[in-house]
């Protein structure tokens, strides 16, 4: 079912779902957009010709409801380090759009999340359309990657022993020496690419290709707060003591996470990041 | 000031949660039913947002300091003052020194208490809800536990006082006003999900047709479910994207997990469906064991429930 609707300068399409009714619009604002709409997953596809003026509008996008409260906004399917730019600048400038009914903002690896109230949005009874529509109108100003990573925060890490059981079986696994896999982590590029799961909690990209190992067959029911652990390509921290299924290769007494302070986390998206070995003297539990 | 005597088996200070940090990992917590949790606060006068305590299963026993004004709504838990039963879904005046106490579970799961005023907690990153696995919010971030003192403000007017007379309890309003109850029966609605496609149309007609049992471990992060596995064309690893209030995933083992107060923030499990925001003040009232149906609407259904709920609620609040 296609049904069309006029919104300022630009032509709106609409695209709806037979199955679930979820609707999705685009703007096409250049001779080689186009849109493409999966049969009945409720999502558009969007390719924009960057070369009709504003900023950086090449990045394609789909917006897809999620129930009823919430649409996904959705950058690529890879995780990579430009996509995640552009998911944190679209964060940022909705952010600031401050869209009233709009509750949450949570940016990931690809997407970005819309929480929202459907009663704000209820014109006409179509609070998804609306806020849809309110949403194409921040993304039709201009995307602007977020890649000004000026933060370079130093995470100091005990890594082996007991703070690292994981240690020498990652080490097996990969072929090398417990001091390698080290020397390999301490030298990677890590990159924080969002937060999520637990208060504070980095997943960080950027893991030395030697190191890459699919998570533990079992997880563990407790992993320590402050635990440093890898899987696949990421690195992450755990904040609090959780249930968890990364390789666990240290620790870190610094605490990630602290409600009281202005700014809570303290690492945000974008910051690099560097492990600093410490000895187990240091490294108390956070 | 409410003291606690006993703190039933879980039993917590909720509001409509912690929502705009989720970007930070801050899980949004807030009542399980929410419908019961606005009804009780509209009853004694208060916004939506104040704290309200959710107690499970097996409710507290609590000694009011002072006369206040209460409302119990939600999971009927057999709840007594002295030897009389209290009523749900009313404003109440209740004296100081009075007790009240929970007995066996006849309906629902969570009982909501509201006071007039609301528990005066500090808020936390502008909630006051509680969210024990990070030990935020509420009451020191915790359940209640025997010997807690929880803060409220208390106090009745002349009239109040004159209605209350020497009575342990009272109805405040004459005639009683009801809170409006949603539909207990019937199927569970949902609304297909994003990732809906990649299952199989015998995975499809399994959710619609077999009922799925409500199992143990569920809890205030997720209702899990058991029943005929629910089986993907071919397994897929997803990227992490945000997750929603009633959003219905299925790990590599086919049964579903309906995601509720306490959900993480992101999650990487294909999502099936997702349950009507209509329904999830049902969901967060069903004990395990129970057998749920469901039943696809869509999105502009979905919707349009939702609205007509706000409109029914806004329309009796203002009736009181």
């Amino acid at each position: 079912m296609l049904a069309q609707a006029h919104a300022g300068l630009h032509i709106m399409r609409l695209s709806r779902c037979g199955l679930c009714g979820a609707a999705v619009r685009c703007i096409p604002w250049g001779p080689m957009s186009e849109s493409f709409c999966s049969s009945n997953t409720a999502s558009v596809h969007h390719v924009v010709d960057s070369a009709t003026g504003g900023a950086n509008t090449d990045a394609p996008w789909s917006i897809t409801a999620d129930g009823d409260c919430c649409v996904i906004i959705e950058f690529g399917q890879v995780i990579d380090l430009h996509t995640n730019e552009i998911v944190h600048g679209v964060a940022a400038r909705l952010l600031d759009a401050a869209i009233p009914g709009v509750v949450d903002i949570v940016p990931a690896f690809t997407t970005v999340a819309v929480h929202y109230r459907p009663e704000r949005f209820a014109q006409e009874g179509r609070p998804h359309e609306n806020l849809c529509r309110r949403l194409e109108a921040v993304l039709a100003e201009g995307i602007q990657p977020q890649n000004d990573a000026s933060r370079t925060v130093d995470i100091p890490v005990c890594y082996g022993g007991d703070a690292g059981p994981d240690l020498p079986a990652v080490a097996q696994a990969c072929g090398l020496s417990p001091e390698q896999v080290i020397a390999r982590h301490i030298a990677s590029a890590h990159r924080v690419y969002m937060l999520g799961f637990l208060p504070g909690l980095p997943y960080i990209g950027g893991l030395d290709a030697q190191l890459r190992l699919p998570r533990r067959s079992m997880p563990r029911f407790h992993v320590p707060a402050g635990s440093v652990a890898i899987a696949n390509d990421q690195t992450c921290i755990y904040p609090l003591e959780s249930p968890g299924g990364w390789h666990i290769i240290g620790r870190t007494p610094l605490s990630l996470f602290d409600a009281t302070r202005a700014s809570p986390c303290t690492l945000q998206p974008g910051d690099r990041v560097r492990f600093v070995p410490i000895t187990d003297a240091g490294c108390s539990q956070p | 000031m409410i003291a606690v005597l006993k703190p039933g088996a879980l039993s917590l200070l909720q509001d409509l949660g912690r929502y705009g940090w989720q970007r930070f990992g801050v899980v949004v917590s807030g009542a399980m039913d929410q419908w019961a949790h606005r009804c009780a606060n509209a009853l004694v006068g208060n916004a939506d947002d104040a704290a309200s305590l959710e107690m499970t299963l097996v409710g507290p026993s609590l000694l009011f300091r002072q006369a206040q004004v209460i409302a119990l709504c939600g999971a009927h838990l057999s709840a007594r003052i002295g030897a009389q039963e209290v009523p749900l879904n009313r404003a109440l005046v209740v004296r100081a020194g009075a007790r009240l106490d929970f007995g066996p579970r006849v309906s629902g799961v969570r009982a909501y208490l509201a006071v007039r005023g609301g528990f005066a907690v500090e808020p936390v990153l502008g909630s006051r809800s509680t969210h024990v696995r990070a030990g935020m919010g509420g009451l020191q971030g915790r359940a209640l536990k025997k010997g807690d003192i929880l803060p409220t403000v208390g106090g009745l007017d002349d009239a109040e006082q004159a209605l209350l007379g020497t009575q342990d309890f009272v109805r405040l309003h004459r005639p009683a006003r009801v809170a409006p109850v949603p539909r207990s029966d019937g199927r569970i609605r949902i609304v297909p999900g994003p990732q809906w496609d990649l299952f199989t149309e015998a995975a499809h007609r399994c959710l619609l047709d077999s009922g799925f049992r409500v199992a143990a471990q569920s809890d205030r992060m997720g209702i899990r479910l058991s029943g005929v596995a629910l089986e993907q064309h071919q397994a897929l690893e997803m990227i992490s994207q945000g997750v929603t209030f009633g959003a219905v995933q299925v790990p590599a083992d086919g049964q579903p997990i309906i995601l509720m107060a306490d959900r993480q923030t992101t999650g990487g499990y294909p999502k099936i469906a997702h349950v009507a925001s209509v329904d999830l003040p049902r969901l967060a009232q069903c004990a395990p064991g129970e057998r749920l149906y469901f039943e696809t609407i869509s999105l502009d259904t979905a919707q349009a429930l939702y609205l007509e709920r706000e409109q029914a609620l806004a329309q009796w609040r203002a009736s009181l």
